[in-house]
């Protein structure tokens, strides 16, 4: 058989075209199958463009108050403990004045606020630095509402989140999770996390889309206070307003959104909106 | 033509693809899947019926729980709408394993042990598939079959 080079180059050019069409239908009918179907937010979710949260450190009065916050955290999201630092996983967690926020302190501060233990968690930043080094998108800001996520399903534990955060904010399954937590004390409600992947606070977003405040927030008495940091008049930007507050690390330029509220005194009265 | 050893040859061809077949040919008209449709009928009668269709279900529903997952994890929308219309939150671990579970009341009150036949695990293991959901997602109790 002759075929000049004409010929060949028409025959060519048509089985090209016939094979790119002929996918793109066939994987377009595929897709409809699903597409069809229709994903909404809860009813009850809470709404918020900035979540942020203000931690008044004068109403954290006992050890046992900050015993209880990190429990209630800890227990609802099924953080396992290996009573040994090295493998510690933590979601919220206490440290010095001088660790939480250094190059702040100086010799003749109080002691009461040298030596007091300060609630720690993720500081959900507005430019968060994990989130520019995840080499697999699974740490993510979420664009509806500010929180710092991580899609467990997605994280290969290249550790690059845990190098980057300034706060230490995140933690590294070295074992598995499972072995670090009493059968019994389980929520069965809620996944565990497997070895070899990283975590931290996801600010209850699953509270959240239940309408719930975060499980810390409920615990705390009303030392910690949870809200839109977007909305001027909700109940955080009036107390921000009206107190002096500190972040962590500012000087870092990642935004932080957890406020700590240092000698307040009392706020008991949030102030109204002139 | 002369095939040099021709029968010989032959006569080996003709035990290879016999053996080759033979678990095929033995499993001929047996299904090891009992495939019921009338249990889907007698169960939607009862009440009981997946977020979808079983016949979409079967093949698709690991794409479902990819689209659900993507859906709560980076957008926060938890409420699937059915086709039926109907809505669901999406959670694999909080309305999936609702029914597809070992403890499913409904199913035992009957059957001694229909639930876990219909659980991930009993078809799975048969189409040799190891998804590590479990990993993470707590299950209900659930025996290897």
């Amino acid at each position: 058989m002759s075929m000049n080079r004409r010929d060949f180059l028409k025959i060519a050019g048509i089985s090209t075209i016939a094979g790119i069409g002929g996918t793109a239908i066939v994987g377009g009918l595929q897709k409809g199958v699903i597409e069809a179907a229709q994903t909404a937010p809860d009813t009850d979710t809470l709404t918020g463009k900035k979540w942020g949260m203000a931690i008044d450190m004068d109403k954290i009065k006992s050890e046992e108050t900050l015993k209880r916050v990190t429990e209630a955290c800890h227990r609802i999201h099924n953080v396992p403990d290996f009573s040994n630092t090295k493998d510690e996983v933590k979601w919220i967690w206490t440290e010095t004045f001088e660790h939480s926020f250094p190059g702040q302190e100086h010799q003749f501060m109080p002691d009461a606020i040298k030596h007091k233990p300060f609630l720690l968690l993720c500081n959900h930043c507005d430019k968060p630095a994990c989130v520019r080094v995840c080499p697999t998108k699974a740490t993510f800001k979420r664009k509806d509402d500010g929180i710092v996520m991580q899609d467990m399903h997605r994280c290969i534990g290249c550790r690059f989140c845990m190098a980057a955060c300034p706060f230490g904010a995140r933690s590294f399954n070295y074992r598995d999770p499972r072995t670090g937590l009493k059968p019994e004390e389980i929520n069965l409600d809620y996944p565990t996390r497997t070895k070899g992947v990283v975590e931290k606070c996801t600010f209850c977003r699953e509270r959240l889309a239940k309408g719930l405040q975060p499980a810390c927030v409920e615990a705390s008495n009303g030392a910690l206070v949870f809200g839109d940091l977007n909305d001027p008049t909700s109940e955080i930007r009036r107390i921000l307003a009206s107190k002096y507050t500190i972040r962590r690390k500012p000087e870092l330029g990642t935004e932080p959104n957890i406020y700590y509220i240092i000698g307040g005194s009392d706020y008991a009265v949030v102030p109204e909106i002139k | 033509m002369k095939i040099y050893g021709g029968g010989k040859i032959f006569v080996g061809l003709i035990i290879f693809i016999g053996l080759a077949t033979s678990p095929f040919l033995f499993n001929i008209g047996k299904s090891s899947i009992v495939r019921d449709t009338k249990a889907a009928e007698i169960m939607q009668s009862m009440g009981l019926q997946c977020v979808e269709k079983k016949a979409f279900m079967l093949p698709n529903h690991m794409r479902l729980l990819d689209k659900w997952r993507d859906s709560v994890v980076r957008k926060g929308n938890r409420l699937y709408k059915a086709s039926d219309g109907k809505e669901y939150e999406m959670s694999l671990q909080n309305t999936c394993l609702n029914c597809h579970s070992e403890k499913n009341e409904t199913c035992n009150a009957c059957h001694s042990n229909m639930a876990r036949k219909h659980t991930c695990n009993g078809c799975h293991n048969y189409m040799a598939v190891n998804p590590y959901c479990w990993d993470c997602h707590i299950k209900p109790k659930e025996t290897k079959s």
